[in-house]
């Protein structure tokens, strides 16, 4: 089974909520300082997913990461966590991607790559939440493919995939090769183990710019987007809280309901 | 060549009826037609769906497209995604809606690629901007610690509207809307996909989604104990528990439970937050409630910025207490 996972590099979705600032251009955030970013969260479930796979069929698992200033010791996680190999897709020509862009940028690198069985991602990223590169992937891929994978199954040449629904779940027969995007009922990712880490330190990632996978510099990046973002802005909190008192807890917590039942709120 | 031209809504079915989302999305669908001045259609997709035109159009849709074959039975990306292509290559609307829901989350992006045009997925507002008669998209980012508005400069625009963030309008029967049958005209062999079962989840009580009011617990309930607690709350106010990510993680409620943008999208009239800090990431489904109360013993969370009363202190001595004066007004 050869599988390839696509992640990036994020803005530590975990950091405090105090710490986000949007950029006076209002277009961009600006990183925390102080604050590490992280391999996104969202794609670690589908690194979780491919290594599942792995455990139960075998196979390769190559990680796939488009983006600028890609901290080494970041990007290689998937590598500390069991993946056999890291392409860096890396140029500054990919700044400012939407999906449309990363998800061109990501299939040229992958037709690249060439031999596969299956694509993860993850069902969206933790920064825009645009949740649409899994799907434009296999669209210009021509993959057929199930989105929020909760669970997969490879048997006879094709995967048995739980998809998560909005009534609870479906189980849908998928052939292969296709594009799977994992939600994180997938199972937590599992943490690097010692080997791991040491493994990965010793590996080096593949790095490619843009003229190695032949793309159209017009499709890539901020010239490649089809979504314009007018504008970027966090939302006012009201900050009106009326805290009830009382003498001790229990007290307060009486008070309370008599406040919510004298606002009708009860 | 034909000029695009209104507004068009994704219509889904729900036990052989119109779902909730989609007369949502029909009341908010029109008001972006008026505002463009054109028209509102609705297309049904699915098996036997035909008979549900009358319904879109009392909902405020001027045409309905119905394309109604048992190959769409079940919603796979491989049948849907060339059925809407036809569909919008014959309405040929400017703007195209779908919920943020298990359909619309998987075929709006694919639609749109296909399209060579964009999506914007899981909108709170959509909006025409009077100069450009462009569509805003507003939507949470960042784990909902930001909102970004976009737009798109081909056409169909196409957004998914989460759930509860427009309005129906009230149904009116005597409104008839022309009815366009499409021939699915699916090949069978092209469908990479089988659909071999579908398990609903099982829910005790209300519904989740539906509740009036919602007790949601976060990390600090600790146990499956503390979660009994909060269900009796609940079965007092005849509402539902929810909870944020770590509880379901943990076990302590159902995966089903959680609320957020990852989770379940609520709107109750009341929100009752116990123990739970107010992440981005959990406000994001829970945002739209009328009044949020919060339970929480730091002063200092972020659920505090969002509610309307609060509680400082430790939730295992509040509750109980709560719960006793709860049911003596109750008993009133």
């Amino acid at each position: 089974m050869n599988m390839i996972v696509c992640i990036k590099q994020v803005i530590d979705p975990e950091a405090p909520p105090a710490s986000f600032k949007i950029d006076p251009s209002g277009n961009k955030v600006v990183p925390p300082a102080g604050v590490s970013p992280v391999v996104d969260p969202y794609a670690e479930y589908a690194v979780e997913a491919a290594l599942k796979v792995k455990d139960a069929s075998g196979g390769k698992v190559t990680a796939l990461s488009l983006g600028s200033n890609q901290l080494r010791d970041i990007v290689k996680k998937p590598l500390a966590m069991g993946a056999d190999e890291l392409i860096l897709l890396e140029d500054e020509a990919f700044d400012e991607s939407d999906s449309w862009s990363t998800a061109y940028a990501l299939a040229m690198a992958i037709k690249k790559i060439g031999e596969y069985d299956i694509i993860f991602c993850g069902r969206e990223a933790s920064d825009w939440n645009a949740g649409q590169v899994g799907s434009g992937l296999a669209e210009i891929l021509g993959l057929p493919s199930v989105t929020l994978a909760e669970k997969i199954d490879i048997a006879d040449g094709k995967a048995k995939v739980q998809r998560k629904t909005d009534e609870g779940y479906e189980v849908v027969e998928i052939s292969l090769p296709c594009l799977i995007t994992a939600s994180n009922e997938i199972g937590e990712p599992r943490y690097p183990t010692i080997k791991g880490i040491m493994g990965a330190k010793k590996k080096e990632p593949v790095v490619w710019k843009p003229a190695d996978i032949g793309v159209d510099a017009a499709q890539i990046g901020a010239a490649g987007r089809r979504a314009k973002l007018q504008k970027l802005f966090q939302p006012v909190r009201e900050g009106k809280c009326e805290i009830i008192e009382g003498e001790g807890p229990e007290e307060a917590a009486a008070n309370l309901a008599v406040k919510l039942r004298e606002v009708k709120a009860l | 060549m034909a000029e695009n031209k209104g507004v068009l809504v994704l219509c889904e079915t729900k036990d052989g009826k119109l779902a909730s989302i989609s007369a949502e999305l029909l009341g908010g669908g029109r008001k972006l037609a008026d505002d463009l001045g054109q028209e509102l259609s609705a297309v049904l997709v699915g098996s036997g769906v035909a008979d549900l035109a009358p319904e879109a159009s009392a909902y405020g849709a001027d045409k309905v497209y119905v394309v109604d074959d048992p190959l769409l039975k079940d919603y796979q990306t491989d049948s849907y995604v060339p059925v809407m292509e036809k569909v919008v290559g014959q309405a040929m609307p400017q703007v195209l809606i779908m919920g943020q829901t298990s359909i619309g989350r998987d075929l709006a992006p694919r639609l749109a690629f296909r399209l060579n045009t964009a999506a914007a997925l899981g909108c709170l507002e959509l909006a025409i901007d009077p100069q450009s008669k462009k569509l805003l998209q507003t939507k949470p980012v960042y784990g909902g610690n930001a909102q970004a508005v976009f737009t798109t400069e081909s056409f169909p625009q196409i957004a998914t509207v989460r759930p509860k963030a427009m309005a129906p309008l009230a149904p009116d029967q005597s409104r008839k809307g022309e009815v366009i049958k499409v021939d699915a005209g699916l090949d069978a062999s092209a469908i990479r996909t089988k659909v071999l079962e579908k398990v609903p989840e099982e829910v005790a009580g209300i519904k989740l989604e539906d509740a009036e009011v919602v007790v949601g617990g976060g990390r600090g309930i600790g146990s499956a104990e503390g979660f009994a607690q909060l269900e009796e709350i609940a079965r007092l106010l005849k509402g539902a528990v929810g909870a944020t990510r770590p509880p379901c993680d943990n076990g302590w409620a159902p995966a089903g439970a959680q609320i957020g943008l990852t989770g379940k999208i609520v709107a109750p009239d009341l929100y009752i937050a116990v123990a739970l800090s107010g992440s981005s990431q959990h406000m994001s489904g829970c945002s739209g409630s009328k009044a949020i109360v919060a339970i929480n013993k730091d002063p200092e969370a972020n659920i505090f910025r969002e509610a309307r009363f609060g509680v400082v202190g430790d939730w295992k001595k509040i509750v109980p207490a709560f719960t006793e004066k709860l049911k003596e007004l109750l008993a009133k």
